[in-house]
């Protein structure tokens, strides 16, 4: 399935080992990336803040970009601020035919123009949406037996519903559940699973902002997880990169490693830790894998 | 209709959440199982199993149609009017069958189901001047006004103070001094309304509010709990767009130095620069952003987390120093964008909540310029609806 692909920044910044992990197992699920490395920033919700034209027209080049990609079935991102703020400009743009002539106005600069309908999913919807959890159980070659996996979602990818299309009959705000069971996982179920894990409040309230992500984590020890596992960049630098800050605000040790979502897929499908950048996590997943072996187990 | 209202009577079970602080007992959960139709309502189940099993058990309501807002409780672990969530939806909505039923979060329990609005949601509505402090001179007949901007309005006037977005919201979760998503929407009724004379002075008091504005998080819980479509966090987002693009307040919290940061980090690369981005959050929007003292202060804070990532290889040297750029001629291409929507005179808007979809009967409405300031009452208020964030 040949996909145009949007990575995110921070995927590329601040966590490569998103970006990384993604094109590693992409052909092991055969999915054939074609990445928008013309396309700029989502904005992720704070350039529509200050504009909500800006916004509106810089994604939507980013969509107009992804349908000249040729036989791509969708878009596809990795990140699930990335498919909030994508989400919200996308709404705007396919309800309304006369603001959609303005803002392609706007890209006809460029020669650009966006249609609308574009389908645009994250990777975990695209996991269990198109590939299937069945094919993936089946390309599973090291099942994560006895892993406690707590999922993290985090907020663009499971509200507001009706704009994402969450309902009975696509319950896309469970996916990380059922993909951890194909992979052979136990799911750990902890109070901050669909919080907030206080990133977008990081330079405004930054205790508040690192409370959130501290209780999360100290929830998810409670329950006895070995880690948890997240789709957005986001989510990844308050659980991961600040959890040493965390620790302090909250007041009690944590040391719960946090994993990608392709690195969780990259382990089962038997790719190596180091493929897959787990060394280049603050906290390390020494818990989640024996690093002498390779071999996915709870340490604990 | 008539075939789901001809269904039989199935039975729920109920799992309520019981506490009364008089009792000096701890909280406990007690299950009862009703009998009615699957179209019925929660609040009439817990009203059948009051009637039936314990009279004792507390519960606060009045119309039982979602109109007074009286019987705010969380089902299933999500906030919304009892009288307004259907038994069988509820029940497939449950964990193991049973719907469980709590008192709404972030508020002081006084019994069972019932919780202490005085306490929290009516001390932050307020704290918002929750009325029109009107232009003089008064007029002598009715002020005159675009139906644009009272329709804008009228989105959050639908709200019925049930609590349900103070219950659900994460930002006042971890901050209880947060004024919160009903408050601030309530705000935004009066900042949105061109009849109000301190546009300015209310917005500015809350951007400087370090439980302001900028003190949300972001995270939708209140645009889901709402059942009148108010879309609380839309509405905070709008005023911050006010107060950033119209009255150019520089707030204490960091939120305008965050915003200018990130918008003009992705001008000049297309993509975000993250290591520059925290610095000129803290020090101001430059590259001399990060050598300011508020800038060097947040550095010190963060050496812990910074240096295990440096070590751990995720932050690398050329990363923090040296940013990922598109290709030249895209950035260029983003650039005239932003040269081009930015040199317009008012921000041009759409206001999904007064346009509706193009297959509704409003679907001719077109969108209007906003970002009305105080000084322009004909114009339309920054209309962006419910499908805004």
């Amino acid at each position: 399935m040949k996909v145009a692909y949007w990575p995110g920044c921070v995927s590329r910044g601040f966590t490569p080992e998103l970006h990384g992990s993604m094109a590693k197992i992409a052909p092991l699920l055969d999915i054939e990336l074609v990445e928008l490395d013309r396309a700029c920033c989502t904005g992720a919700g704070v350039i529509a803040e200050h504009n909500q034209e800006l916004a509106d027209t810089l994604n939507a080049r980013t969509f107009a970009l992804a349908q000249e990609v040729e036989g791509a079935a969708m878009m596809m991102n990795i990140c699930s601020t990335c498919q909030g703020a994508q989400s919200e400009c996308q709404q705007r743009l396919d309800s309304n035919a006369e603001y959609r002539t303005h803002v392609n106005a706007t890209l006809a600069a460029e020669g650009l123009s966006y249609e609308t309908g574009l389908t645009n999913k994250n990777f975990l919807w695209l996991l269990v949406e198109e590939i299937g959890l069945d094919n993936l159980h089946a390309r599973v070659k090291r099942p994560l037996t006895n892993l406690r996996v707590g999922p993290f979602y985090g907020c663009y990818i499971v509200r507001p519903r009706e704009r994402l299309g969450i309902d009975e009959a696509q319950p896309r705000d469970r996916y990380l559940d059922q993909v951890i069971e194909a992979l052979g996982g136990t799911v750990i179920e902890y109070a901050g699973m669909r919080k907030c894990c206080g990133f977008p409040i990081i330079t405004m309230n930054k205790e508040a902002s690192l409370k959130q992500t501290g209780r999360h984590l100290g929830d998810a020890m409670d329950a006895e997880a070995d880690c948890l596992v997240t789709p957005c960049p986001l989510c990844h630098l308050n659980l991961d990169l600040q959890q040493p800050l965390a620790e302090k605000v909250v007041g009690r040790d944590l040391d719960m490693p946090v994993l990608h979502l392709p690195q969780l897929v990259g382990l089962a499908l038997g790719l190596e830790p180091k493929e897959l950048g787990l060394n280049r996590h603050v906290v390390r997943p020494t818990s989640v894998i024996d690093w002498s072996s390779s071999v996915v187990a709870a340490a604990a | 209709m008539a075939e789901v209202r001809d269904r039989p009577p199935e039975q729920f079970t109920l799992r309520l959440r019981r506490y009364d602080p008089e009792s000096g007992e701890a909280p406990y959960w007690d299950e009862h199982t009703v009998e009615l139709e699957p179209h019925r309502s929660v609040l009439e189940g817990i009203l059948q199993a009051r009637d039936k099993f314990d009279g004792s058990i507390g519960i606060r309501c009045s119309c039982r149609q979602a109109i007074c807002g009286s019987c705010g409780v969380r089902v299933n672990g999500e906030a919304s009017l009892a009288c307004h969530t259907h038994l069988d939806a509820a029940k497939r909505g449950a964990r193991d069958g049973v719907i469980e039923i709590e008192p709404m979060g972030n508020m002081p329990v006084l019994k069972d189901l019932i919780v202490d609005m005085d306490a929290v949601h009516w001390k932050k509505i307020q704290r918002v001047t929750p009325w029109l402090l009107a232009k003089q001179p008064v007029p002598e007949r009715e002020y005159l006004v675009s139906r644009e901007s009272m329709v804008d309005v009228t989105q959050t006037m639908a709200c019925i103070q049930c609590g349900a977005c103070v219950s659900d919201c994460l930002a006042m979760e971890v901050d209880p001094g947060f004024i919160g998503p009903a408050a601030l929407a309530k705000a935004y009724r009066f900042v949105g309304d061109p009849r109000d004379d301190q546009q300015f002075e209310r917005l500015n008091d809350l951007a400087q509010d370090p439980q302001g504005i900028f003190d949300c998080t972001h995270c939708f819980k209140c645009v889901d709990a709402c059942p009148k479509d108010v879309n609380p966090m839309g509405q905070i987002m709008r005023l911050r767009r006010i107060a950033i693009g119209d009255h150019h307040i520089v707030d204490e919290n960091n939120g305008e130095r965050h915003e200018a940061a990130f918008t003009t980090l992705v001008k000049e690369y297309g993509l975000l620069w993250e290591a520059e981005l925290l610095p000129r959050s803290y020090g101001g929007n430059s590259r001399f952003g990060k050598f300011a003292p508020a800038a060097a202060k947040e550095l010190l804070s963060s050496l812990p987390a910074i240096l295990k990532a440096v070590l751990h290889g995720k932050v690398t040297l050329m990363g923090a120093l040296k940013p990922h750029k598109i290709p030249k001629r895209d950035l260029k291409s983003v650039q005239a964008i932003y040269e081009k929507i930015e040199s317009r005179k008012e921000r041009y808007e759409l206001n999904l909540y007064i346009t509706g979809q193009d297959e509704d009967e409003a679907s001719s409405a077109a969108p209007v310029a906003a970002g009305a300031g105080a000084e322009s009452p004909a114009a339309p208020t920054s209309p962006e609806g419910s499908a805004n964030q």
